[in-house]
């Protein structure tokens, strides 16, 4: 088995590894963000190059260090590999740099988003991003469209992570959506603006690392930060029926699926659970689910109102 | 006057047709290769010719070749790379349009190789009447007993086909141009696996530049070790220069590597000096994606060395005061264009054709565009010329293919040699406007 060290902590890694699995095997700071990569679907990653890495020393029958930066999603671990990510000044550079070009033609209307609180721009913006912007034209914009009766394409906020469309490629029975155009033009959509009808496409919610993709059901009904995520389930004869489920007092206002810490989902869920059954009957609650990524959400007291709006 | 390998009948009445061609002596590669040489055979000649990838990157092509997987019961692919879309090339298009069968001939080299039973020549959908003309070469082949089955008895099979592109820059790109010619997005893929191991439809595959595979021809032919003498040190051969710009004679030319680049200019036989006697002003010597040299550049490398039209004297001095031989666009500037306006257009073309997989290239190259014109209409700042060069690195090395580099490098090295026109353009933008489209105006609020 493969040894790596990452910014000096060694780990013995499976054969076939990349180095941000073996990050996450690590954990703690020393995890590059993933904006596209999803462990759950093939093929994603190396698009967003906010995971860029430096290798410095190849491995242990070639100690050359790789010339360029590379994408740790993609990069797979050799024995006696060394990486550094925070230690390494030019990719904290090259990263910031990355931030700059992700919210060069983001709208940033996070107080009115749905995803704000479980952003991972957000986090990414808060932890890499400048405080202003170089940036002095018009942002690209797009007209807000309804696929389906269920999901909110807001193609302004997306970031073209392309994990949408691995779902709709993988998940579910025809492809029903994709990229259009190219370059700063090109844009998520479904040919015609056709709906998306089938049993899992609400996955495509879930996927999505920002709020380009959002329930219609929840739209504004509260932020996240107000809510109390519950560990449910129930049976369900599409899929595993596990859920995370969003209360507020005894009220269900949404469900999604269970997000790991990194926010890759790995039981997805079918639409029926996600956005039909919000009657506090339809669960078992199971207790609490501990969510550590986003701090805005963890910082709710369970049982308490303790946030209000003043 | 150089040898010519490759153009030497492009002037001959017909020679588009099969009778014409074999008559000057066509085919004789295929004869030699099929009937006397095995494939590794000819690998070796192509080892010992020192050939370079002509596509622009100047990989050795015998190289490129041996890393081939050769796994069993698994097919292996030939594509050549006719996606010739950068902004000055345009030596491809002279060579399918004048000659095809050469680059027939140079397929069905290569492809026996290369142990390749289907090759595609994969056309960029701008060069639609070129199909054609390829087409029809391919039926005479075929109908002469060149493709097909059991080519001259040998027992080996061989199929061509021409599949034309949709008209998109990216696809010249390798790994891109597979997804294409897959039916899919023509999305780069993610390196490794590379397409020697993996390509198209998951099989080991070569791609390979027109150019390229025409100098097969010749190095069959004569040998490898005689294509070898021409040339200097690891640049050898010949190489097709499409000249174009303020020039007296813009065109094709085909030039033993090593000819010094003054001469390529001033001579008679080459470019003929510059249009109206005015004086050289910049140069871009490798299509639009290389770093522009400034005029104290071109002749002279910074040591004072002579500079020559080769791989290793054009990349002398590294970025900072050298540039590439490239695809082999050779654009000349005079003294009256304007490099900010010509930085501006290479832009455009970058964000135009960017495919919008990856961030820096997607926003990057959009934001260049926008800040050079911007720039250009006259509402420029200091501060933004150093901002192109922090844009411009950001977006160097950090992209999945190629296309962020390109759109990176002439950006940056026109504001290295530069800057003093970029100064001028934020300083005076009623005086560069005058001079750059002859009329005063005020300068348009952005």
């Amino acid at each position: 088995m493969p040894k790596v060290k990452i910014d000096g902590f060694e780990m013995e890694v499976p054969d076939g590894t990349t180095i941000l699995q073996a990050a996450r095997m690590i954990g703690g700071d020393i995890v590059p963000p993933a904006m596209c990569y999803y462990s759950t679907l093939q093929g994603s990653g190396s698009k967003c190059r906010t995971c860029l890495v430096k290798v410095t020393k190849g491995s242990e029958k070639d100690p050359r260090p790789m010339p360029k930066l590379v994408t740790s999603c993609q990069t797979m671990v050799m024995d006696g590999m060394e990486v550094a990510n925070i230690t390494s000044e030019e990719v904290q550079k090259a990263r910031a740099g990355v931030v700059e070009f992700l919210l060069l033609n983001h709208p940033l209307d996070c107080p009115i988003c749905d995803q704000a609180g479980e952003c991972h721009l957000q986090d990414l913006a808060f932890e890499h991003g400048a405080a202003g912007t170089r940036y002095e034209f018009e942002r690209r914009t797009f007209e807000k469209i309804d696929i389906g009766p269920y999901i909110k394409l807001h193609m302004t906020r997306c970031i073209l992570c392309y994990r949408c469309v691995y779902v709709a490629n993988q998940l579910t029975d025809n492809r029903v959506h994709g990229i259009l155009n190219r370059g700063d033009h090109s844009e998520i959509s479904t040919m015609i603006e056709k709906a998306i009808d089938n049993d899992f496409s609400g996955n495509v919610i879930d996927v999505c690392p920002v709020g380009a993709l959002t329930d219609r059901t929840f739209r504004f009904k509260s932020r996240v930060w107000f809510l109390d995520p519950m560990d449910a389930h129930r049976e369900c004869p599409t899929c595993s029926g596990k859920a995370v489920v969003w209360m507020y007092g005894n009220e269900v206002f949404r469900v999604t699926a269970r997000k790991d810490k990194y926010g890759e989902v790995h039981d997805f869920i079918c639409n029926t659970c996600r956005f039909e059954k919000k009657a506090p009957g339809d669960w078992v609650v199971e207790g609490p689910r501990s969510i550590d990524r986003h701090s805005v959400i963890a910082q709710g007291h369970y049982g308490q109102k303790a946030l209000t709006v003043r | 006057m150089g040898r010519k390998l490759l153009i030497e009948h492009a002037q001959v009445e017909g020679i588009r047709t099969y009778e014409v061609y074999r008559k000057q002596g066509g085919y004789r590669s295929v004869e030699k290769a099929l009937k006397t040489m095995s494939p590794d055979g000819v690998l070796e000649e192509v080892k010992k010719s020192g050939l370079r990838g002509r596509g622009g990157a100047g990989f050795p092509t015998g190289m490129k070749w041996s890393f081939l997987a050769k796994p069993e019961g698994v097919p292996r692919y030939l594509l050549c790379n006719a996606d010739e879309s950068e902004p000055g090339t345009f030596k491809d298009r002279y060579l399918m349009e004048k000659i095809p069968h050469l680059l027939i001939e140079g397929m069905i080299t290569s492809s026996y190789a290369l142990g390749a039973n289907t090759s595609y020549i994969y056309i960029r959908g701008e060069y639609s009447w070129i199909v054609f003309i390829l087409e029809k070469a391919i039926q005479e082949a075929y109908a002469n007993g060149w493709l097909g089955k059991n080519i001259l008895g040998s027992g080996y099979d061989l199929d061509l086909y021409v599949a034309p592109g949709a008209g998109a820059y990216i696809c010249g790109e390798e790994t891109a141009l597979i997804e294409s010619l897959e039916g899919k997005r023509g999305n780069p893929r993610v390196k490794p696996p590379f397409p020697a191991v993996k390509g198209l439809w998951a099989s080991p595959t070569v791609v390979n530049n027109v150019e390229t595979i025409a100098a097969v021809v010749p190095i069959i032919n004569d040998g490898g070790d005689e294509y070898a003498k021409i040339g200097i040190g690891k640049s050898t051969g010949t190489k097709l220069i499409s000249a174009g710009g303020n020039i007296n004679r813009p065109g094709v030319y085909e030039i033993e590597l090593g000819v010094p680049v003054e001469e390529f200019i001033y001579s008679d036989e080459y470019c003929g000096g510059i249009k109206n006697g005015k004086k050289l002003k910049a140069c871009v010597p490798g299509g639009s994606s290389v770093p522009i040299l400034p005029h104290f550049l071109i002749n002279k490398t910074a040591n004072g060395e002579q500079r020559l039209m080769t791989y290793e004297s054009l990349s002398d001095g590294g970025f900072v005061s050298g540039s590439m031989l490239g695809s082999g666009g050779f654009i000349v500037y005079d003294e009256d264009q304007c490099i900010v306006r010509n930085t501006w257009n290479f832009a455009r073309f970058y964000r135009h054709e960017s495919c919008g997989q990856c961030s820096p290239c997607r926003e990057g190259t959009g934001w260049m565009e926008k800040v050079l014109w911007r720039m250009e209409n006259g509402q420029g700042k200091l501060s933004d010329i150093d901002m192109l060069v922090d844009i411009a690195k950001k977006i160097e090395g950090n992209t999945i293919c190629p296309l962020g580099d390109a759109a990176a490098w002439p950006v940056a090295a026109a504001v290295r040699h530069f800057r003093e026109e970029f100064e001028w353009h934020v300083h005076e933008p009623k005086a560069c406007m005058e001079r750059n489209y002859g009329l005063v105006r005020e300068p348009v609020a952005v």
